[in-house]
């Protein structure tokens, strides 16, 4: 068993919920949105990568497979996009609840579920989806009248519009150069996690 | 290909769910940022506001709740401010002239009250009135008399401040109007003085 790692992950997600982290993170605009939501979003991949194979397998028949965890993870994750629910998140400690126990459980943990299933052409949807709502929305960020949060500086909502395209552009980069070099974006028949399945497979 | 229809269905269903929750998080896909949403919960039920001690540019005491039985048109500035709260004093100024010369003062009346407790003392907020052409009865300048109450009355109001890191402060900055039973009852863009005059002067 994975223990160590578990105790690790609980332990930077516990972390990431303390006041200080939190205050530290969401001070800012970038770090709220571009830092502390990934972050805890990531726990949930890591969650779902530190179950046993078989578990993860019949968590995903359960759920209907591949289709349903990711259009939950598309609603969910762009529901914290909305400038609203950021505002919500900070004056709000139910929504803040709300913000660690979803974006772990309801976009990490089914993305990484469905991934194993994902074909090529599903993982590529998943990327360009996450891709262009991220430009789209730094861009909106970008050429607002309008402050959208009303706990950031109409400043930083500029500067953090910049940081979404910029992270978008890279992003897209780095997928249209697996396309071609194959790394990552395994064919259909091999998961690309075949590797840490086999490796989970072993007991240490 | 059962459990491909059973995906299916679920995916749709999930979709389903995931339109309710944004529908009703964004009451109806109209309200992205919580400014929006503010404005349109007041309009659909108007606020009571909390008894708060005020002090005017003279230094007298008074309270919103003093304003009953009249139209009341509220701001929130600080005087050191030279950015929003320029366009706030021109705004309310433009409404304070669109107003039926008549009405002023004994149907409906013009406040700006500053957050910054601290150092808007009465003779700043002279200073501030007079540099806008406040005349101190129809048009007061005030400050909240106890800085333990500023926050409850933000709150009450819905307005969000927030240091700029240059010694002053951004706000959610708005033209705020009290009905004739002290209730918050509407909140408008500070660049629409003239329609929002026009809206009370119908009402008179």
């Amino acid at each position: 068993m994975n223990l160590h790692a578990r105790i690790s992950l609980g332990a930077c997600y516990l972390f990431l919920a303390t006041p200080v982290a939190r205050s530290a993170l969401e001070a800012a605009m970038s770090t709220h949105m571009l830092l502390q939501i990934p972050l805890l979003a990531a726990a949930g991949v890591l969650l779902a990568r530190l179950l046993p194979v078989a578990r993860q397998d019949a968590l995903l028949t359960a759920c209907g497979g591949a289709l349903p965890l990711v259009v939950l993870a598309l609603f969910a994750s762009s529901y914290w996009m909305l400038p609203r629910a950021l505002d919500a998140a900070l004056g709000d400690p139910l929504t803040e609840a709300a913000k660690f126990i979803s974006l772990p459980l309801l976009v990490g943990l089914p993305l990484a579920l469905a991934w194993r299933q994902l074909t090529a052409i599903g993982r590529g949807f998943v990327w360009t989806n996450f891709i262009s709502m991220l430009a789209v929305l730094g861009w909106l960020y970008i050429a607002a009248p309008v402050r959208v949060c009303n706990n950031y500086l109409v400043d930083e909502q500029g500067s953090t519009g910049w940081l979404m395209v910029k992270l978008a552009l890279l992003l897209f980069a780095g997928w249209l150069g697996t396309l071609f070099v194959g790394g990552n974006v395994a064919p259909v028949a091999v998961p690309a996690s075949s590797r840490d399945d086999a490796r989970q497979a072993n007991p240490a | 290909m059962k459990a491909g229809r059973a995906g299916l269905v679920a995916g749709g269903l999930v979709a389903l769910l995931g339109f309710g929750v944004f529908w009703s998080a964004t009451d109806g896909f109209t309200a992205f940022t919580a400014e929006t949403a503010r404005r349109a919960e007041i309009l659909r039920s108007p606020r009571s506001l909390p008894a708060v001690a005020l002090e005017d540019q003279d230094g007298r005491r008074f309270s919103l709740q003093d304003y009953r039985g009249r139209l009341l048109a509220v701001e929130f500035i600080y005087t050191r401010c030279t950015t929003i709260c320029r366009s706030l004093g021109m705004a309310f100024r433009q409404v304070r002239e669109r107003l039926p010369a008549q009405a002023l003062g004994h149907e409906v009346a013009l406040l700006s009250i500053s957050f910054d407790a601290a150092r808007d003392d009465p003779a700043s907020l002279k200073a501030y009135g007079q540099a806008f052409g406040a005349d101190g009865a129809h048009w007061r300048i005030a400050r909240i008399h106890s800085p333990a109450e500023v926050a409850p009355l933000l709150a009450a109001f819905g307005v969000v401040v927030i240091p700029d890191g240059m010694g002053g402060f951004e706000h959610n900055a708005a033209i705020h109007l009290l009905g004739r039973d002290g209730k918050l009852t509407q909140i408008s863009d500070i660049d629409q003085p003239v329609e929002f005059a026009d809206r009370i002067a119908s009402s008179l």
